[in-house]
């Protein structure tokens, strides 16, 4: 039995001299929450471009259930592989139903538009995500954080089995950060795979099985977040230094904690 | 089949307003379809020679009734020599057809056969024109607006127009007939589009942005080759040939042309017309498009094609039109919204009636012909404004 995504040493380069990442290599189960942590400009989102074939790798290969992402068509990539880009305002006004329905596309054929079918998981879609008070704004009037949970909707509307989300958290307020959080577990227990790229080590705590952190072109470890997300490695990636405790009581989880320079040459001092 | 949605649907709809603006779109389409169906019937009735409307209906029943008799006939001739060869249910059928065919007289003609000429030799295959062209044009202008990402951009923007002038201003030079110069028009425009498009294919970045570019290079390049013709041609005879065709008119169509064109306009829209939802899908980007499984590259050339053909078929009869392709389908998207879905069916009927409407100011308005593109860009540029103003809420 495979897995459901496989990367074997992956390579890629924009203009084939400097490579982007090179020789990545990792696999993601059904049900598995992959979180991708590094310092911008790892190729983070490049990787994850990659994984649902908008780039073509240089080197190396992606399966989805064994089948090589790059010989399938796109719609039958669409619909295994979901992909929330980053937000941009579309140069037309359409309602957020009219965005959210779009993502029925791979399900239907060229001349055909969404049927009643369609529209009811649209709109179970945006009750998911809890956008159902602004469903007949127009999409371009929305804030980035609103923009970014209509985006959510429309992925869930594909109906895809692995999920790839870049970034879900970066425009949203602390309740709808914790909301995202939730709906991505609530996937993952659903059997999707969910494969998302943070710059919060605590949302991995939160959320993930497997974290990996991306620095110099490749992972630099991949594992359980407990394993991954240390004091030590996170001061290798990122070369400042971030506590990590762990609070007890109700929440008992793991925290991560960033220190200012000025506290550490306090305690340097004393 | 204007939309997907039953009556009982748009009602229950209507009820609970759970599908936003969807339900508006029924109505809408209704009423631009009895809209244009009016201005068509008027546009008939309206000209130098005066035909009171009541005769132009029964001119245009007369022929109906022929036609429907012919048709009837038809079966029964067919069937007589195997009359008793067939199952009697068919013989049945057949003198239901002469039955139905002795019902039908031909309409007795109480009107001279001047008027009959001048309703089928000369305003009917005119205003049938005016609908293609209309509806074609805005059409092209809507698919391309949403293929480029772009409310601003017209279906000339790939240099079709352009290339048609050059193929009519050599057709003209060399001194040959209008099926020649319709040729002519038509290859130029393909071949201008066909150049921005392998232009396009060189460089690998942003490719509706390239295309775009692209467009205006050749665009750019053809201009100066019909300047360059006219400054050849014969300032007498020639010239004004050459000018005339570049401003564009309906005065020298003929049922012909209608047979020619219709085939290439109505495919070409028909496809337009099915793969219109995709659209709203290609409008967001090339990256998101492609995310939701659509390939990008194939469906954008599949819509550069087909709206290409209906601009080169269009402009070839008609002459350079200009800002119908911007204007409408601006108009289209504040009565049903922007979702390709309606905002298709609802351009092509608009379009065809402000062409409709055009070409009656056209040759009513004075004692000569006005050209199309002068009525087109003074009414569309104010009107543009209007919707400008009017829209930019709603845009980023």
């Amino acid at each position: 039995m495979c897995a459901r995504l496989e990367v074997n040493n992956a390579t890629f380069s924009y203009n084939g001299k400097m490579n982007i990442f090179e020789n990545v290599s990792f696999s993601v189960d059904k049900g598995d929450i992959f979180c991708i942590l590094g310092p911008n400009g790892t190729g983070k989102s490049t990787l994850l471009r990659c994984l649902c074939n908008l780039y073509k790798l240089k080197d190396g290969n992606i399966l989805i259930d064994g089948h090589e992402v790059s010989q399938m068509s796109p719609s039958t990539l669409a619909k295994k592989i979901g992909f929330i880009p980053q937000i941009h305002t579309p140069a037309f006004p359409y309602t957020v139903l009219e965005v959210v329905i779009m993502g029925r596309t791979p399900h239907l054929n060229i001349i055909s538009a969404p049927s009643e079918n369609d529209y009811i998981i649209a709109e179970e879609a945006i009750k998911m995500a809890d956008i159902e008070h602004i469903k007949d704004k127009p999409y371009t009037q929305l804030s980035g954080g609103q923009m970014q949970m209509v985006l959510l909707a429309r992925v869930l509307a594909q109906e895809p089995k692995i999920l790839l989300l870049d970034e879900p958290t970066s425009h949203l307020d602390i309740s709808h950060q914790i909301h995202t959080i939730e709906i991505v577990r609530k996937l993952a227990d659903k059997g999707i795979s969910l494969i998302m790229t943070s710059h919060f080590p605590d949302h991995a705590f939160m959320a993930s099985k497997k974290v990996g952190i991306m620095k110099n072109k490749s992972f630099m470890k991949i594992g359980s977040a407990d394993d991954v997300i240390t004091e030590k490695n996170l001061k290798r990636a990122y070369g400042s230094d971030i506590k990590v405790v762990y609070l007890g009581g109700d929440i008992s989880r793991k925290i991560t904690v960033p220190m200012l320079k000025s506290t550490i040459q306090q305690i340097c001092n004393r | 089949m204007w939309t997907h949605w039953s009556e009982e649907k748009i009602k229950k709809c209507l009820k609970n307003g759970s599908i936003g603006l969807m339900h508006i779109s029924l109505p809408i389409s209704l009423m631009l379809a009895l809209l244009m169906f009016a201005i068509f019937l008027t546009s008939l009735f309206l000209g130098r020679y005066d035909i009171d409307p009541c005769t132009v209906v029964l001119i245009l029943l007369a022929r109906l009734v022929d036609l429907l008799i012919s048709l009837l006939s038809w079966p029964a001739s067919a069937f007589m020599p195997w009359q008793h060869a067939l199952p009697p249910i068919t013989n049945a059928f057949a003198s239901l057809f002469s039955l139905m065919q002795s019902l039908l007289h031909p309409m007795r003609h109480t009107w001279p056969s001047v008027m009959e000429t001048v309703i089928y030799e000369v305003r009917l295959p005119r205003s049938l024109m005016a609908v293609l062209v209309g509806s074609g044009l805005a059409i092209s202008g809507t698919t391309f607006q949403g293929t480029f990402r772009n409310p601003l951009v017209s279906e000339s923007i790939l240099g079709v127009s352009a290339g048609a002038g050059v193929g009519a201003a050599l057709g003209i030079l060399l001194d040959q007939n209008t099926y020649i110069i319709q040729l002519f028009a038509f290859g130029f425009g393909m071949l201008a589009v066909a150049m921005t498009f392998l232009i396009s294919r060189v460089y690998k970045s942003n490719p509706t942005l390239v295309l775009v570019l692209a467009g205006i290079i050749v665009g750019a390049l053809f201009s100066a080759i019909t300047s360059l013709f006219k400054y050849v041609a014969d300032p007498y005879t020639k010239l004004p040939d050459i000018v005339f065709w570049l401003m564009g008119s309906f005065a020298k169509v003929s049922m012909k042309d209608v047979y020619l064109t219709a085939p290439i306009l109505l495919i070409s829209m028909l496809v337009l017309y099915l793969i219109r939802w995709r659209l709203n899908v290609l409008s967001m980007g090339d990256e998101e498009a492609k995310a939701l499984g659509i390939d990008t590259n194939r469906l954008r050339a599949l819509v550069i094609l087909c709206a290409t053909f209906i601009t080169a078929s269009a402009v070839c009869i008609s002459g350079l039109i200009g800002w119908v392709g911007l204007v409408i389908p601006h108009i289209g998207r504040m009565l049903v919204g922007p979702d390709h879905k309606n905002l298709v069916p609802a351009s092509i009927l608009i379009g065809a009636s402000y062409m409709l409407l055009v070409d009656i100011i056209c040759r009513n308005l004075t004692a000569g012909e006005i050209p199309v593109s002068i009525v087109t860009s003074i009414v569309g540029a104010p009107l543009f404004l209007y919707l400008l103003k009017k829209s930019r809420e709603n845009w980023s």
